[in-house]
């Protein structure tokens, strides 16, 4: 009947403009709060020095774009996907190649490697998440033990490990993220609250805690509680895509890399955004960031083939590095902080230090 | 010369803010002010040997300009972002395919807004076709194709083997409308459509800039602006690019789904949160606190392995002697210890000493329960229940009668967080009590003294 479709009509109206309200509220308490900048603290302490950062090692051997990569616990090794559908294990040290897999997709965009180093984890636009347990074997074909693990309806766009080689934790293109059971392959909880892609997810660093969070294209970076799937804390300050997001070491804040050329630093205790790192200059968008281990630098790639190094505390940027030859896709600090690794869509990766 | 102004809004009154056009609009806006008259790089008409060169302006003009106008301290940065709107195609060198920019002499010249990215060009083959051969017709040096290009057009000509007199015929004519033009547009026409052409189909060896990221293709709000044909010619192509499929009309959220958002904006509304000022003192604490741990600020001891080629520092950590200054990193706090294995075992060491063990013992059994597969759960549930929590269990621990009941609740349908409020509770237990005795006991300062020690022993 016409009169209850107006009724209807109304309500929503109603329960939008009061969601509209309380979030604007809430803009209100945080910014209450806010009675100094970062930056401005951050003033008594020294600035850095010059620092001298080089490529100590150039990864060659992917046929086309490095889309990820991700460290071994063993701080030498690392695997890396690219656009090609190939996933690489390397000895970066060494530089040799010691494990390649083909996969059935291209753009693999997503990899991870297992804590023991027993194992790797990719998926892309395959929508799914496969893991690979390592052989020591050179001649056997590691395709032939593949697992897959997780099932999305869109894209894979990044994978992780929990603390265990047991549970993997994906992102997609679907809008959501999804907590699985390695060995079964069971959904052990999903995530709901992206209104787009998710791009990227990271686990807090914490001993005790149950959290991670995540970035995607409707500009929001989402906290949530891994035990019960519930969305913690929601920060929406980007102007475009989050394309990349990292834990602060300590777990108390984040940073993100967004296609608005900016990074911003989120604090969860303050529940704001604290510093946004940018330059007129600084044009294409952040594609990955990652922190050194004192969480003092922050290490962002972007779209115009440079890494650009933050001074994360007073806001400046230290060090503009050059040498890709295209975009940088992802950026990853070792597990022990000597180095961090490059991937690029010039095929190649890098080990700086 | 007239802006373009390519971002107006669609129909549904929307500026396109997908990512790629965010990026063009700032390389348009920089572009804008390059071209102003009063603050923008001169461009002029250079007298060559026989004729004249129109619309010019020099490399060093462009890097000098950045400089100045876009507050850039380095003349390398300068040259690397000019570089990029090359070879995105917002100028180009007059006589190079290579869209690079070099900080000297060379002549450069405006891109038409006709041909910016942001039109969000897809030129077909058939016209790359036409542009080709269209160049073969015109009897000028410096319209002759390159090695790359007549390869092209070789191919081409075999793929088009049946449509070839088409092709031609476009080309032709197009040829034909060129030669009435006056010489000078002509120059910088010719010039401005190679320039287009050296974007889409670039130089064997450099970055196509038009790649996108297959994530992001997919979500151009106005697929039907994408244009494919640069000569109006029409094709029996799909008139749809398979990536760009229509933008699903963004759905209205449903009374339940804002019914949950209210709830969800006054839980974070009833959120404790924290004074700016204390916070930034926490996270400068805390990079004070590490910063001798971190390799890209103090130097490791005794060198960082990618850099001398000499992999000790990983030794010594693999070892089972932990060196002083991982010792003291236990200091900084309980879970310092409960990240490192050798912390793990040296606390587990003095608790066992103590015989108070059990807290940890239990603390590290559930968090190797959540790591196992779910299969595993409900014995390894059960296996710590006997252990530490039942009537009568040998480690019995001490936990709060709150705990204790919900823990009581959750074994009876057993999940991995079956212990959590307990455990929980434990590690609070342990932060504020055994964490703290370990801390001062002799054990854990005489491996801090360790080394100091060592030393000694030595004369």
């Amino acid at each position: 009947m016409a009169c209850q479709g107006l009724a209807k009509g109304e309500t929503t109206n109603t329960l939008k403009a009061e969601s509209e309200s309380l979030k604007a509220k809430l803009e209100e308490e945080r910014a209450k709060l806010h009675d100094v900048e970062l930056h401005q603290v951050a003033e008594k302490i020294d600035a850095l020095g010059q620092f001298v950062m080089k490529t100590r090692r150039t990864l060659k051997g992917h046929g086309n774009k490095v889309l990820c990569m991700d460290w071994c616990r063993d701080k030498r090794r690392i695997v890396s996907s690219s656009q090609d559908g190939k996933v690489i294990v390397w000895d970066a040290y060494t530089t040799n190649k010691e494990h390649a897999v083909t996969m059935p997709c291209t753009w693999v965009m997503a990899c991870a490697y297992a804590p023991s180093g027993c194992a790797v984890a990719c998926g892309g636009l395959d929508n799914k998440c496969s893991v690979y347990p390592l052989s020591l074997d050179k001649n056997e074909n590691l395709a032939a033990k593949k697992k897959s693990v997780a099932m999305h309806t869109n894209y894979l766009s990044s994978c992780s490990f929990t603390n265990s080689d047991m549970q993997i934790l994906t992102s997609s293109g679907d809008g959501t993220c999804a907590l699985w059971d390695v060995e079964s392959g069971q959904l052990l909880q999903s995530f709901h609250g992206h209104s787009a892609d998710v791009l990227s997810l990271d686990l807090a660093p914490s001993e005790t805690g149950n959290t991670f969070v995540s970035g995607g294209c409707d500009k929001k970076a989402n906290v949530w509680d891994m035990r019960s799937g519930q969305n913690v804390q929601s920060f929406e300050t980007h102007e475009s895509d989050i394309n990349n997001v990292k834990y602060y070491p300590s777990g108390d804040a984040f940073a993100t890399g967004s296609d608005d050329a900016t990074c911003r630093l989120y604090d969860l205790r303050a529940d704001r955004e604290v510093a946004i790192y940018s330059k007129d200059s600084i044009i294409f968008g952040a594609s990955s960031v990652d922190f050194s281990l004192s969480g003092r630098l922050l290490f962002a790639g972007y779209n115009d083939y440079t890494i650009n190094v933050w001074d994360v505390l007073k806001g400046t940027r230290v060090a503009i590095l050059f040498g890709h030859e295209n975009r940088v896709s992802t950026v990853r600090v070792s597990p022990d902080g000597t180095a961090f690794c490059s991937g690029s869509w010039d095929n190649t990766l890098r080990i700086w230090a | 010369m007239a802006k373009n102004n390519s971002l107006h809004p669609n129909s549904n009154g929307e500026t396109d803010d997908s990512p790629n056009m965010l990026v063009y609009r700032k390389m348009e806006d920089v572009i804008a002010r390059m071209q102003d008259e009063k603050n923008g790089i001169p461009i002029r008409t250079v007298k060559s040997f026989l004729s004249k060169i129109p619309s010019v302006f020099s490399g060093s003009d462009i890097v000098q300009w950045l400089l100045k106008n876009l507050c850039i301290e380095d003349q390398v940065e300068a040259l690397h972002l000019g570089t990029l709107m090359a070879a995105h195609g917002y100028f180009f060198p007059i006589s190079d395919h290579v869209l690079t920019l070099k900080d000297d002499g060379t002549f450069y010249r405006f891109q038409t807004p006709y041909f910016w990215p942001s039109n969000c060009w897809e030129p077909e083959n058939t016209d790359y076709a036409v542009y080709l051969c269209k160049r073969t017709m015109q009897n000028k040096a410096r319209l002759e194709l390159a090695d790359y290009e007549a390869e092209s057009l070789a191919r081409l000509q075999r793929a088009f083997a049946r449509k070839w007199e088409f092709i031609f015929m476009q080309a032709e004519a197009q040829a034909k409308v060129d030669k009435k033009r006056d010489k000078i547009e002509r120059k910088i026409l010719d010039s401005q459509e190679r320039a287009f052409w050296d974007v889409h189909r670039p130089v064997p060896g450099c970055v196509n800039t038009t790649e996108v990221d297959i994530k992001k293709s997919s979500r151009m709000k106005n697929p039907h602006k994408t244009r494919k044909s640069v000569y109006g010619l029409q094709n029996d192509i799909r008139s749809h690019s398979p990536t760009h499929t229509p933008a699903p009309e963004a759905k209205q959220p449903t009374e339940e789904e804002l019914r949950e958002q209210i709830k969800f904006w006054q839980a974070q509304l009833d959120r404790h949160r924290l004074k700016m000022s204390k916070v930034a003192e926490s996270l400068l604490s805390y990079t004070e606190q590490y910063s001798d741990y971190d390799p890209f600020l103090s130097t490791p001891d005794p060198s960082n392995p990618w850099i001398s080629d000499d992999t000790t520092l990983w030794e010594m950590e693999a070892s089972k002697e932990p060196g002083q200054t991982r010792v003291r990193r236990w200091g900084f706090g309980i879970d310092e210890v409960l990240k490192d294995p050798v912390g793990r075992e040296q606390f587990l060491k003095f608790l066992e000493s103590e015989f108070s063990s059990e807290n940890l013992r239990f603390w590290l059994a559930v968090q190797e329960l959540k790591r196992r597969p779910i299969r595993e759960v409900p014995t390894r549930v059960q296996e710590i229940w006997e252990e530490f929590l039942a009537p009568g269990a040998p480690s019995a621990i001490n936990v709060d009668s709150k705990s204790y009941d919900k823990t009581t609740q959750n074994i009876k349908d057993p999940g991995r967080y079956a212990f959590e409020d307990a455990q929980e509770h434990i590690y609070k237990l342990m932060k504020s009590d055994s964490y703290s005795r370990f801390i001062r006991s002799s054990a854990y300062q005489e491996l801090l003294q360790a080394k100091k020690k060592k030393s000694k022993n030595l004369f």
